[in-house]
């Protein structure tokens, strides 16, 4: 029998509560027991001293550019950065090239992460053919394929109609309806945030408001059909105050936020540099501090990076022509200790529940917990090494990060997907 | 890849002394025995003027400075350039930099296209206008004009009226204004006047009422509706010059030596009356002579680093 111990670290565990110095016993994939000086003969040993041993973090929220710009990134390099950034399950958004609005698309993706992936892939299904707003995708049938939630991700659905008829279908199918809320009319042709940075840059705006419209549009039909949903990125002070409302009157509704989005305000971006280039945009000062005291308080649920790879050429451009999305897997644990767990705003625990039992509530998955017979997928990380990010060094195909020549304190240590060590710094 | 560049790229950057040092040299180029002194200080460099962006004035105006001087000057206009045939500005920009120009005059309608390109570029390039963000060299050519007709920049009134939102005139012209204690009135349909504009510098109003905004005015700056940015027409068209269109009338209610300036090119009965354009009161023309001056003040501090 295949047997690991992994020693000496300090497990937490949000799900049962755990906070202490124990082994880790995994076997055959399965975690076997979780307690202080487990003894197994033969096991192969890994030494988690001074380290944190935590479930397998999920990451809900990224983009693997396969099928279609498998220059920017696949399924292949994207996993290897989820699993160098101490991720064990990712979920990839259907903004690709097809778009994943069917059941092909859908067990195209599973297939290639079964034999290409270092980490569990799941996929996200769209909501609307195409992406284009208009006609609903095949939910029923991409589920069967293994979607787990859908989401109309940078394309978002504009109308009213359409939204209210998907959340019906999900809500019966039990499928989260994930939105990136965005009316489209009012960010249109805009570059950053729309405020005193972006006059003073001569940029067009992406108002708040363009966010604000659209998360009261989506609570208010998840109020009328029942479904639960939940809000990508939430970037502004007024939207994490709806999501709030919205969870006091006992709506299934949840939001997340990325590491950017409570880590970087407008006016801190590098001018006319973009790898602060991403929508929503880097909002103000302000909204950077209500989305930290959203998670704090409990209103944000979950920490998602949003991770978009471009290729560099296409951010090597005048910024008004780059495209939209940094990268994010292989900093999110470490921007998350240095603003949030240093920073005494959050605990430790508070911080893990946001990566795995947050988003496994929220997709309904049985994942995220350091209990007997689950898979062994557990991310183990440092709150004391100091490092310093060279994205030259990346394992996506892409580069662009804001984060890059950022000196941290902790990140990730090694990765253990279904027991087998995948990554280790 | 490194950032060497000192070109020009604002006005936001500069500092007050070097500003003045602009216009003091400028001045002496426009004194015809210095001029002919200076003729040949340039000579045996070379500019690169791109305009990936219609320019009449600018451009011209940069190669008369640069010819002036003794430099060399090859203008290249986009329709005319590999950029219409898909090559990125990057790449467009090594190509010329490989024949080792002393300098690269740009112009682009993207914002901050000329500092994306100084991170990566040895060579000094200076800003002819980049999208909605800044217009260095017409600052410097409108306060020297100013200064032709009054002695100090100090406590003026300078209402500046039309779409703000989307002026790089304004916004350098606020930036260098603001540093030497002018106060600024901005003045349009509120549409084109964002309330952010009036945290961009010390001494920097708004107001949506032009007969307000001119009122004690030293100087008045029109300018352009630059319809071709919109999305959409921000306010009716058949309503614009009733409102904010620069006639005769108002003039009275400015300072008795107000002057009128426009950084070109004027609209006959959109943004300004004819009656005004050809008053005693307009100096549009005499900015575009110092125009020149300026720009070879900026080409000798770029070139030869004084």
């Amino acid at each position: 029998m295949k047997r690991l111990l992994i020693k000496h670290g300090r497990v937490v565990d949000p799900a049962s509560g755990h906070d202490a110095i124990a082994d880790v016993l995994v076997e055959e994939g399965a975690i076997a027991a979780v307690g202080p000086n487990l003894s197994a003969a033969g096991a192969e040993r890994f030494d988690a001293s001074g380290m944190v041993v935590a479930p397998g973090f999920i990451d809900m929220h990224v983009h693997l550019r396969e099928p279609g710009f498998e220059h920017a990134e696949t399924i292949e390099s994207g996993a290897r950065a989820a699993a160098a950034g101490g991720f064990t399950t990712i979920c990839c958004m259907p903004n690709t090239s097809p778009v994943n609005d069917n059941a092909t698309v859908t067990s195209y993706i599973v297939e290639r992460a079964r034999s290409v992936a270092d980490v569990h892939v799941l996929p996200i299904g769209a909501i609307t053919k195409n992406s284009s707003g208009e006609e609903l995708a095949a939910l029923a049938t991409m589920q069967q394929a293994g979607i787990i939630a859908i989401s109309d991700d940078g394309r978002p659905v504009m109308n009213s109609r359409v939204m209210r008829r998907a959340m019906e279908l999900a809500c019966a199918y039990k499928l989260p309806v994930i939105d990136h809320c965005e009316d489209l009319n009012l960010s249109a042709g805009g570059d950053m945030h729309e405020g005193y940075t972006s006059v003073r840059r001569g940029l067009r705006g992406i108002p708040s408001a363009s966010e604000d419209v659209m998360v009261a549009r989506d609570i208010i039909l998840a109020e009328m059909t029942g479904a639960r949903l939940h809000i990508a990125h939430i970037s502004t002070a007024n939207s994490v105050a709806m999501v709030g409302f919205a969870r006091s009157r006992g709506l299934l509704v949840s939001c997340e936020a990325t590491p950017h989005h409570f880590a970087l305000a407008d006016e801190h971006s590098q001018p006319y540099d973009s790898n602060y280039k991403m929508r929503p945009p880097l909002r103000g000062a302000q909204d950077v501090e209500a989305v930290a005291a959203g998670i704090s308080s409990g209103v944000v649920e979950v920490i998602a990076t949003d991770h978009a790879p471009h290729a560099g050429s296409e951010k090597m451009q005048e910024f008004e022509k780059c495209p939209f999305g940094i990268t994010g897997l292989e900093t999110a644990i470490a921007v998350t200790l240095d603003r949030l767990v240093h920073t005494g705003r959050i605990s430790l625990m508070r911080m893990i529940e946001l990566y795995t039992t947050g988003p496994a509530r929220v997709l309904n998955l049985n994942k995220g917990r350091l209990a007997p017979g689950m898979p062994a997928d557990i991310t183990v990380f440092s709150t004391t090494h100091e490092w310093t990010y060279d994205v030259n060094k990346t394992c996506s195909k892409s580069k662009n990060s804001p984060f890059h020549g950022v000196s941290f304190r902790g990140g990730p240590a090694a990765t253990f997907v279904n027991g087998r060590l995948v990554w280790a710094r | 890849m490194t950032a060497t560049s000192a070109g020009l790229l604002g006005i936001e950057e500069l500092s007050r002394p070097e500003i003045q040092a602009i216009l003091s040299r400028a001045s002496e180029f426009r004194n015809p025995q210095e001029a002919e002194r200076l003729r040949g200080i340039l000579r045996g460099k070379m500019i690169v003027n791109l305009f990936f962006e219609a320019s009449t004035r600018t451009r011209t105006s940069f190669e008369i400075a640069a010819k002036r001087l003794g430099a060399d000057a090859v203008s290249i206009t986009a329709s005319g350039s590999s950029v219409t045939k898909g090559e990125s500005l990057v790449d467009t920009l090594n190509t010329l930099a490989a024949m080792r120009p002393n300098a690269i005059v740009m112009r682009h309608a993207a914002s901050g296209a000329p500092h994306f390109l100084a991170r990566y570029l040895p060579i000094p390039i200076i800003n002819a206008g980049d999208g909605t963000h800044e217009h260095p060299t017409q600052a410097l050519l409108d306060a020297l004009t100013i200064l032709d007709h009054r002695s100090s920049l100090e406590g003026l009134r300078v209402a500046i009226i039309g779409d703000i939102a989307h002026s790089r005139v304004a916004r350098s012209n606020i930036y260098l204004l603001s540093k030497f204690g002018a106060e600024v009135v901005l003045c349009g349909p509120a549409t084109l006047v964002p309330a952010d504009l009036a945290r961009l510098a010390r001494g920097v109003s708004i107001s949506y009422d032009i007969k307000d905004a001119i009122s004690g005015a030293d100087v008045i700056m029109m300018l352009r509706v630059q319809l071709e940015r919109f999305l959409e027409t921000p306010f009716h068209p058949g309503e614009y010059f009733q409102f904010y269109g620069l006639r005769l009338e108002h003039i009275s209610l400015a300072k008795p030596d107000v002057i009128v300036m426009h950084p070109g090119p004027i609209n006959r009965g959109r943004e300004l009356s004819s009656e005004i354009a050809d008053s005693q009161r307009s100096v549009i023309l005499n900015q575009v002579e110092n125009g020149v001056a300026v720009r070879m003040a900026v080409l000798e501090k770029v070139l030869n680093g004084t």
